[in-house]
């Protein structure tokens, strides 16, 4: 298996990184040029760890960290949503209202007006598409950038919430219906989570043989199989401890399994379909997007449209956690967080960068520092400004990589 | 009638008084122009000559307001830029329309991307190699972003894109203004491989020793008019002074009061 004749080692210029030593090199070069990936969020994570876990012992406890991923969901979901936004190099500020919003539907169908609660979540979420549909229009028709129309729209969201839920100020939901307990109680059987902790590595495995195979078959080279094995075994042991810990409290909820599931769905979305090509694309250059036949506006709708409903969803969520859907819900530091935990993440706020990922990374660790503070018995006037530096220095981390990797020829 | 190429064959694209007019301005008059395939012509003018017009028209930006375009012999309209597309007519604008935070394959295939619910990077991956190939392209890597490749790379792509489709026609606007010396050797090498698969390559340069580089054709411009019709082998004062129209004074004048003489004497 000569090398010159794969159509992708013909060129002498290029180093063909191969095995484990090659993967290695190609890692710290990408390092180096400010193409940073998910290195500082892992640094992070340790740090808050070693930090909140010396500062206060309940912090590392099993249960705690269950109780962590609860409420890392609903915010985790509203994040997701807004990576699209990011990825055109739009924003939604108004998340946080339209996530409010979303649990005063819930709250007023369901319990006011008594519709089962099924269709009370989809006419949140239907709420939530209409809305982002409205924004894109906006962008679309008068040309009204994101920034302002989302925040016009952060302030009749939450007007609306608060004419919705009415003198009342706050409905409180059954605990004992199912979409409670998801969000208050249930979590995986032990054998289960372990079952289910094998498929990511299995998944990645499954695909790399796949992926090796057909282009062995192209005639392209092929990655190390080495590589592969230690990828998938390293990301197995991680998450099996990670499971195994977790069971030694309460386990690993089921809504935050719903979560992961949702962001590993939109990675291959964004990241294996022609939509999630467009979408980078048009985050990229929106002219040669434009000029290579996409349909920026449609995309735009959509990437709207998505990121509202997922505000929906994750506030949905927050009242299934709360077990109530009230005037606080998703006002105060919830718009800022699920936009900051995209950007931890690794999403770029300048367009064009970012996964699917990065809003299940970036969401830990804002709520592993919002968690840890509480711990502290912080006031919120602390925790506040604490995760406002937080957010600033994602953003300069952000600005830096980006230009380092402007000199260094890198997007 | 312009001379036409060598060889019998009709043209792939045939301009016949294709006019132009912006409001009281007129852009373009009675523009006529074939195309071959096999062919590089040289589309070449000071500025304000109408060439820029003459390629919107030709891509669909601009719709003419008079003349015939004949397209394989059948008249068409060009009216929108992905009729121009699906004609078989693809055009290289200046400004190269790349994504720099896309690679090279995601690049050559924004769009037309194989498997839009499931992308096969390796078809496209494979397909990628084949296009530059054949174009003998020095791209070291197609799964670097565009942003880590130079000028000259960038181009490569952007003409290796527009020939993905497969068109019989395609119009390099200027391909090597912003480039230095080896980059517009490695661009001029690949329009003649353009050619040389075939395709009816039109080429605008400010830059003449480009032009007569690369050309089978030269056409001139003038204040949106046809000014002549060169071969390779035409001298830079000549093409110079067709397009600046120096003609217009010294000899011609004298040309043209012969030539009055002659008419008054028969009449």
């Amino acid at each position: 298996m000569s090398d010159t004749q794969k159509f992708d080692r013909a060129d002498s210029r290029v180093r063909a990184d191969d095995g484990l030593g090659g993967a290695l090199r190609g890692f710290v070069d990408r390092m180096r040029s400010g193409d940073l990936g998910v290195l500082p969020v892992i640094l992070g994570l340790i740090v808050i760890a070693v930090v909140f876990g010396t500062l206060n012992p309940v912090f590392m406890r099993p249960a705690n960290l269950t109780n962590l991923l609860f409420d890392a969901a609903a915010v985790g979901l509203i994040s997701l949503g807004v990576v699209f936004c990011l990825l055109l190099g739009e924003i939604d500020l108004s998340i946080g209202s339209m996530s409010g919003v979303a649990s005063a539907i819930l709250g007023v169908l369901w319990v006011n007006v008594g519709v089962p609660w099924p269709l009370a979540i989809l006419a949140a979420l239907g709420a939530g598409t209409i809305t982002g549909f409205v924004y894109a229009t906006l962008l679309n028709k008068f040309g009204m950038p994101s920034f302002v129309s989302t925040l016009a729209g952060l302030l009749a969201l939450l007007g609306l919430q608060l004419y919705l839920l009415g003198n009342s100020g706050s409905i409180n939901l059954p605990f004992q219906s199912f979409l409670i307990r998801f969000g208050q109680t249930m979590v995986m059987p032990g054998w289960l989570s372990y079952l289910v902790a094998l498929i990511p590595g299995a998944t990645i495995f499954w695909f790399g043989l796949k992926t090796r195979a057909q282009r062995a078959q192209a005639n392209l080279s092929v990655p190390a199989l080495s590589v592969l094995i230690v990828k998938a075994v390293v990301l197995t042991a991680i998450i099996l401890g990670a499971v195994w810990y977790l069971n030694q409290g309460r386990g690993v909820p089921w809504m935050f399994l719903f979560f992961m599931g949702l962001v590993a769905g939109m990675e291959y979305v964004l990241t294996r379909t022609q939509f999630g090509r467009s979408i980078f694309a048009v985050g990229g250059n929106r002219e040669a997007a434009r000029r290579a036949g996409i349909k920026v506006e449609r995309i735009r709708i959509y990437a709207f449209m998505l990121c509202s409903t997922f505000a929906a969803f994750g506030g949905v969520l927050a009242a299934s956690r709360l077990a109530s859907a009230s005037r606080q819900a998703g006002t105060g530091d919830v718009n800022l967080n699920a936009i900051a935990a995209a950007v931890i993440g690794g999403t770029s706020l300048f367009g064009g960068r970012g996964s699917a990922w990065s809003a299940l990374l970036g969401v830990l660790v804002i709520q592993a520092i919002s968690n840890g503070l509480t711990l502290l018995n912080l006031s919120s006037s602390l925790r506040y400004m604490i995760l406002g530096a937080v957010l600033a220095i994602a953003v300069i981390v952000d600005s830096l990589a980006r230009q380092s990797r402007a000199s260094h020829g890198r997007a | 009638m312009p001379a036409d190429a060598p060889g019998d064959t009709s043209p792939i694209l045939k301009l016949r008084g294709v006019t132009k007019t912006f409001g009281a301005v007129t852009a373009l008059d009675g523009i006529d122009l074939d195309i071959h395939r096999g062919e590089v012509v040289a589309l070449v003018g000071d500025n304000g000559a109408g060439k820029s017009t003459l390629v919107k028209i030709l891509s669909g930006v601009h719709a003419k307001t008079s003349g015939t375009i004949e397209f394989n012999g059948a008249e068409v309209s060009i009216d929108t830029p992905g009729r121009a597309i699906d004609l078989g007519i693809a055009t290289v604008f200046q400004d190269l329309a790349l994504c720099e935070n896309l690679d090279v394959v995601a690049n050559l295939f924004l769009g037309q991307e194989v498997g839009p619910w499931r992308l096969n990077e390796v078809e496209m991956e494979v397909r990628a190699w084949k296009l530059l190939g054949e174009l003998a392209a020095r791209i070291p890597s197609v799964r670097e972003p565009i942003a880590s490749l130079s000028g000259g790379q960038r181009q490569t792509v952007a003409i290796s894109r527009s020939l993905l489709l497969n068109p019989e026609i395609i119009m390099l606007d200027e391909p090597t203004a912003a480039l230095g010396v080896a980059q517009t050797a490695e661009v001029l090498n690949l329009v003649e491989r353009v050619r040389d698969r075939g395709h009816g390559v039109i080429l605008i340069s400010h830059n003449m020793e480009d032009v007569r580089a690369v050309a089978d054709r030269i056409v001139v411009l003038r204040l949106g008019r046809n000014n002549g019709t060169f071969g390779p082998e035409a001298t830079q004062e000549e093409l110079v002074a067709a397009i600046t129209g120096a003609t217009d004074n010294s000899v011609s004048r004298r040309a043209q009061k012969r030539d009055a003489v002659t008419e008054g004497e028969v009449s």
